[in-house]
């Protein structure tokens, strides 16, 4: 994963610009914003905003509403781990918990070195091969005890 | 020059295939010899993945679950030829777990290179977008019809009628959706054909746009998804660069257009309006109906949702006529279906089949019980909100009709097995957390309701519910399946009810000790 950049008004301005051609352009906006910056600063949300002509309030209901955008920049390393009932008839749950567990942290947390995200997701499309989790955007499966300890080892590192 | 399958699918990629293919590559090199390896999606046996694949004058001769280390030996054992090697399975087509299938829509998927055109057209491709121009809208229209095609997507309403409601509205724009939004658990259908045959969908949804008047497709994926956009985004570009996309389809003079956009994990964004809310940039909330969006859909347009398959499997009824498709299948579920069988399973994996075929026979037959070897105790059936199935229910024929009689639904074809050692109590429990979560909140039997049976469901838990929480789960369960706005809340009772139903067991925990931690 490319680093995140520092807030940059111009820059986000440009990325803003770069997608209002399209129809409905707010998602793909937000979603740049989280690629460049590693959330959605909340320097950009007025910005938004106004380029779509809706409010403050609503652009911020919107960005709230989803699960992926975040208002804090993540960790360097996201742990996302599939929480899904295909992944639970698997062993998921315990999983799940043991990582969060080797990790020290809650759902939705991020460690304070600023090294880790943990996420919950519902389904990687994997389901065969749980449990599973998506680290940094690549795939794990089939993962057990040791495959749990693993992929905390890789994270803390 | 040897051409060798190592599939690219993330499923593969979750068990090292890139290793396997590098490997491949540095070795062939190393031996001097001139080799072709192309990446395919998966062929659905994820069992087997990685499943590499050698094509030889006698057919293409597969080597199962491939890791790094293998590779040399396969080579001391010339599998550049078919050679035998303990992880040989013969020729793949006639490997039972593949040679028992019907494969309409899946007919492609992972045995092309996914983003070659000459490989798309070699197999059939675009041979059904030339039979719709040809026929014109009202010929399409109603060869969509008599194929009898259900929407895959959960509600199983037939294809044909939403096309013609759309095709004659009238309006200066209109859209088509596909709504490839899979967030059910147990399934990944539209992944495969996104990452395995990309074309195939673009076909389906450029037939469906000519034939209702469309000019704009949307492809609304998930962001759970990453590789599979990835491998479509670069599929649309291909397809533009040669003309099969873009203001003159296939010199037609007609043209349509199409974008991948990506939710943001929100599971109701899967709910047509609430996509639609979703891709017009707003909060995915879902839309009281009427209107419906054949009516007044994406911006106010009449506008075709479908679900992936459904798209998917366009091209193959046009191509070889609706009868074809409409002779499989049984009662008023025609053609096949890309059955997902998934979670506690030794053989899992995408099984295509004609309708008919019985729950037990999927599980047991296909699928070989569990990974455990332990009993199987239930199996959820159509995600999150559906049904779970006991073994009792085995024999229920595989139908829209035969389901729904079960109490259950097949909604997008996935089957989630569990053993033994599953509590349904907790089942329960997770059915209405995932609803509060992922509760649009519009309406408030779903909003507050899920809350509010996670609640109990967790005093039952703990062992302190007693039977009037039991009465308490039905009632709300009820005033969920009656009052709820869309089947988000109003389908949260099925997997709910029928674990109680089903599993009354798991509910009395009174001689658990309170608060046991
Ligand atoms: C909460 C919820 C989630 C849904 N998720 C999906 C989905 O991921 N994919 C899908 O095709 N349909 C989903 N549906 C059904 C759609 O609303 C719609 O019926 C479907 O896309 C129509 O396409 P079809 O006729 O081809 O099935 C969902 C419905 C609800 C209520
Ligand atoms: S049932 Fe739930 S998801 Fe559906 S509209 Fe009501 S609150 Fe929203
Ligand atoms: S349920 Fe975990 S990957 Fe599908």
């Amino acid at each position: 994963m490319a680093a995140p950049s520092p807030w940059d008004a111009t820059r986000a301005r440009e990325i803003i610009d770069a997608h209002l051609e399209l129809e409905g352009p707010a998602l793909p906006i937000l979603h740049a914003l989280q690629e460049t910056f590693g959330h959605v600063p909340r320097e950009a949300v007025p910005m938004v905003a106004s380029a779509l002509n809706v409010s403050r309030a609503e652009m911020h209901g919107i960005v709230t509403f989803y699960h992926d955008f975040r208002e804090e920049p993540a960790g360097e390393h996201v742990v996302k781990v599939c929480r899904a009932e295909s992944c639970q008839s698997r062993g998921g749950r315990e999983i799940g918990d043991r990582i969060a567990a080797l990790l020290g942290l809650k759902w939705y947390e991020t460690s304070a070195d600023g090294r880790v995200t943990l996420e919950p997701v519902y389904c990687l499309g994997l389901c065969t091969m749980g449990p599973n989790a998506m680290v940094d955007g690549k795939p794990v499966a089939r993962i057990d005890k040791v495959g749990a300890a693993r992929l905390v080892e890789e994270v803390t590192r | 020059m040897s051409r060798i399958f190592v599939p690219k699918d993330v499923a593969a990629l979750a068990l090292g295939a890139d290793a396997v293919a590098a490997a491949i590559a540095e070795e062939a090199a190393k031996r001097g010899l001139a080799i072709e390896i192309v990446r395919n999606g998966s062929r659905g046996a994820f069992f087997l993945e990685p499943l590499v694949e050698v094509e030889t004058p006698f057919g293409r001769v597969g080597y199962r679950e491939i890791v790094a280390d293998d590779v040399a030996s396969l080579f001391e054992a010339d599998f550049l030829s078919g050679g035998d090697h303990p992880t040989c399975i013969g020729k793949t087509d006639d490997f039972p777990w593949f040679a028992g299938q019907t494969r309409l829509t899946f007919a492609r998927c992972g045995i092309v290179d996914p983003l070659s055109l000459d490989d798309y057209a070699a197999l059939g491709g675009w041979k059904g977008l030339k039979r719709a121009l040809a026929l014109g809208e009202i010929g399409t229209l109603e060869e969509v019809s008599l194929s009898g095609l259900r929407g895959r997507g959960g509600a199983g309403f037939p294809t044909g009628v939403k096309w013609k409601t759309v095709a004659m509205a009238k309006a200066d724009r209109k859209y088509v959706i596909c709504n490839a939004d899979e967030g059910d658990s147990g399934t990944f259908a539209d992944r495969m054909i996104m990452e395995g045959d990309p074309f195939c969908l673009i076909e389906g949804m450029v037939i469906c746009g000519l034939a209702v008047g469309a000019t704009k497709g949307f492809v609304y994926s998930r962001s759970e998804y990453p590789h599979a956009n990835a491998t479509f985004a670069r599929a649309i570009e291909i397809a533009r660069a040669a003309g099969h996309l873009g203001p003159n389809i296939d010199g037609s003079g007609r043209a349509f257009e199409l974008e991948l956009r990506v939710g943001a994990g929100a599971y109701v964004c899967g709910e047509e309006t609430a996509l639609m809310e979703s891709l017009e940039g707003k909060r995915g909330i879902v839309r009281a109906k009427p209107p419906l969006p054949a009516i007044a859909g994406l911006f106010g347009k009449p506008t075709v949702v479908n679900n992936l398959l459904s798209l998917a499997t366009i091209p193959f009824i046009l191509a070889e006529g609706a009868q074809a498709y409409a002779d499989f299948g049984a009662g008023r579920s025609r053609g096949t279906m890309p059955i997902q069988i998934a979670g506690n399973v030794r053989y899992g994996g995408l099984w295509e089949t004609a309708f008919g075929v019985t729950l037990g026979e999927i599980v047991e037959t296909i699928g070989g019980g569990t990974a455990t070897g332990r009993p199987v105790k239930a199996v959820q059936c159509g995600g999150p909100l559906g049904a779970y199935f006991p073994v009792s229910l085995f024999d229920t024929p595989y139908d829209y009709e035969a389901f729904t009689a079960a109490g259950g639904l097949i909604g997008h074809g996935g089957i989630v097995v569990f053993d033994d050692t599953a509590d349904m109590a907790e089942m329960a429990h997770f059915a209405f957390e995932f609803g509060a979560i992922e509760s649009c909140g519009k309406c408030t039997p779903c909003r507050i309701g899920a809350v509010r049976g996670r609640e109990v469901m967790e005093k039952v838990l703990e062992g302190r519910g007693g039977a009037a929480d039991l009465t308490l789960l039905e009632d709300l369960c009820e005033t969920m399946k009656f009052g709820s706005l869309c089947a988000l809340g109003g389908f949260i009772p099925y997997p709910v009810t029928s674990a109680m139903t089903h599993f009354p067991d798991d509910f009395r925990r009174a001689g658990l000790p309170a608060a046991a931690e």
